[in-house]
């Protein structure tokens, strides 16, 4: 391509991703502008800018709280989601048994199935283990992903059988070829899996809104939406609180970017 | 159930297969009973951690939603068998009706706009530029952020009165609607918002699509004197095509499940005009206590899923190109 065409396409490619990154401007912009300002014109450089609604959200409401809550489900439910994902790869790569297949496709199949259709019996189930109102109830539906089984299990299937011969033939048992030859091998799948559990717990919404009742043991997003109640017209409030939420996923995202774009782009591949 | 084969003796070279023949099925008999019983446990210990999560959590509910919709229930008495009276009910009821129109307006309104802008943007970033990476990592930044934060800062740039959306059309002389408080505006609203988010992942799935289109092709259409706009219509997008299938498969899926945002943005109001399915399946359950519905309702939701799925399957031989 001639090189004014590129500068053109450039120019146009930028001027939309500015576009897209506009709102989360607006939502820092607005977080740190005085309440007063915020009815008047909108502008760019708030007059006085302030971190009032900082202080008012930690100040005024548990969100310490609800953000070490958010943190506490998103690791366990990454480091759950990595064990079973990781151990039942290597069972579907390396463990061959007359169904195999089968069991694979059932773990494949629920994949499909919508969380919708499943909320009010695991509701139920959650509510007869005692377990409604806790962070285990929370947690225990998202311990196994089939999605995280077969991310893995993709990338096991391509570690070369010869390294797993040599370990046996110096007498490894699966445990230890798993844990010291496999494992080591797939870890960039395993960095997109944890990526995807982390972002999946972080952000979810419809599960512990219906497990949690109480306000100290609530996550991010259920917190958020609870505050447009409470402070309904005081959007600087809103935004610090968005601010804050979005934070550590950007920070994650920016540090695996390479694996959260491949994993997207892994699953677009048949 | 489950009849095991035993581990594959050091000395082959080769992966076992997974295919069974019948010579395979005799040597688990020949094998030492105790061996055969190490193994089975060694499977367990890999795979059980996975399963029994899965099943409880996955199957179970699955079916167990099924049985939940043959009754008449408000999660706490005595469950009444009621047969498929909760389906029937439902199948006339104006407010399922509702629910299903607003549901496809949103994928109608939501689907073309995604991916157009998708398509628009993957084409822009598939070509070399400086900054290339950024600024797809831009565009990838709503994909990582939570629905109720996309949905608060909407409301916040769509806001009526103070809302930045609205100044902005106001110094260009448009009276801006009302959005989100307006049963007209109210699912444009949460399309717009939808598009917003999604649009990153879209793009990623049909980069990676366009990058697998071998360069010869367009090479070979140069010769020929094709244009830009003909090696668009005649190479890149039927080559694309297997992408823009998942991308429309996987859009329909969770356009028909489409929730968090709308409980955020509108709550399916006002008075009712974006109130979309899984909206009123969460109503049905925990506002009105009607389990048994809200359960035949989410079945029903599957159902029409599955087979919108099934008939797009079915219908790429037409036009999905699989080299």
């Amino acid at each position: 391509m001639r090189k004014r065409s590129v500068l053109a396409l450039t120019i146009a490619v930028s001027i939309g991703a500015a576009a897209m990154f506009f709102p989360f401007l607006w939502t820092i912009i607005t977080s740190i502008s005085s309440g007063a300002g915020l009815a008047a014109t909108p502008q760019l450089i708030p007059d006085d800018p302030s971190l009032a609604a900082y202080a008012e959200l930690f100040g005024n409401t548990p969100f310490l709280q609800v953000m070490a809550n958010s943190l506490g489900l998103a690791v366990a439910t990454t480091a759950a989601q990595l064990v079973t994902g990781s151990l039942a790869a290597y069972g579907f790569s390396r463990l061959p048994f007359r169904g195999s297949n089968v069991v694979f496709a059932i773990y494949l199949a629920t994949m499909m199935i919508p969380v919708q259709v499943l909320i009010v019996p695991l509701f139920i189930e959650i509510k007869m283990l005692g377990l409604l109102n806790t962070h285990v109830g929370v947690l225990l539906p998202g311990v196994a992903s089939a999605f995280g089984v077969f991310l893995l299990r993709q990338a096991m299937n391509a570690v070369p059988r010869e390294l797993d011969e040599a370990a046996k033939i110096d007498g490894a048992g699966h445990f230890r070829i798993f844990g010291t030859i496999v494992l080591p091998l797939v870890g960039p799948a395993v960095a997109t899996l944890s990526v995807f559990a982390f972002m999946g717990s972080w952000n979810s919404f419809l599960w512990p809104l219906i497990v949690l009742r109480t306000p100290e043991l609530q996550t991010l997003p259920i917190a958020l939406a609870g505050l447009q109640g409470q402070y309904t017209t005081q959007w600087d409030v809103l935004m610090a609180g968005s601010v804050i939420s979005v934070i550590p996923m950007v920070l994650i995202y920016i540090f695996a970017q390479r694996y959260v774009i491949q994993g997207v782009a892994n699953t677009g591949i048949k | 159930m489950i009849t095991l084969q035993p581990p594959p003796s050091a000395t082959t070279s080769h992966p076992t297969p997974i295919v069974i023949g019948p010579a395979q099925l005799r040597a688990p008999r020949r094998a030492k009973r105790g061996t055969r019983i190490r193994y089975a446990l060694v499977i367990s210990a890999f795979l059980l951690p996975s399963a029994i999560p899965l099943a409880l959590f996955t199957l179970v509910p699955m079916f167990g939603a099924l049985w939940v919709s043959l009754h008449e229930w408000n999660l706490i008495g005595a469950m009444k068998w009621v047969g498929l009276n909760n389906y029937a009910s439902l199948a006339v009821d104006p407010d399922t009706h509702r629910a299903f129109l607003n549901t496809a307006y949103y994928i109608v309104g939501y689907l073309p706009l995604v991916y157009i802008g998708g398509l628009t943007i993957a084409l822009a970033l598939n070509s070399r530029m400086p900054a290339r990476a950024f600024l797809r990592g831009i565009y990838f930044l709503p994909v990582v952020t939570s629905w109720i934060v996309v949905a608060l800062v909407w409301r916040w740039l769509l806001n009526p009165e103070y809302g930045v959306v609205n100044y902005v059309l106001g110094l260009v002389g448009i009276d801006g609607p009302g959005w989100w408080t307006d049963p007209q505006w109210a699912m444009p609203s949460i399309i717009l918002a939808s598009a917003w988010k999604d649009l990153g992942f879209v793009m990623v799935i049909l980069l990676a699509g366009l990058q697998a289109i071998p360069a010869d092709l367009y090479e070979a259409a140069t010769v020929d004197g094709a244009g830009r706009w003909r090696k668009l219509v005649s190479i890149t997008l039927p080559m694309l095509s297997p992408s823009t299938f998942f991308v429309i498969v996987i859009s329909l899926i969770n356009g028909f499940q489409v929730f968090d945002q709308v409980y955020a943005m509108t709550g399916g109001g006002p008075a009712g005009a974006s109130q979309v399915v899984v909206q009123q399946v969460y109503d049905l359950t925990f506002r009105y206590g009607r389990a048994g519905e809200a359960s035949a309702l989410s079945w029903m939701l599957f159902i029409v899923v599955l087979a919108v799925t099934l008939i797009q399957i079915r219908g790429q031989k037409k036009w999905v190109n699989y080299a």
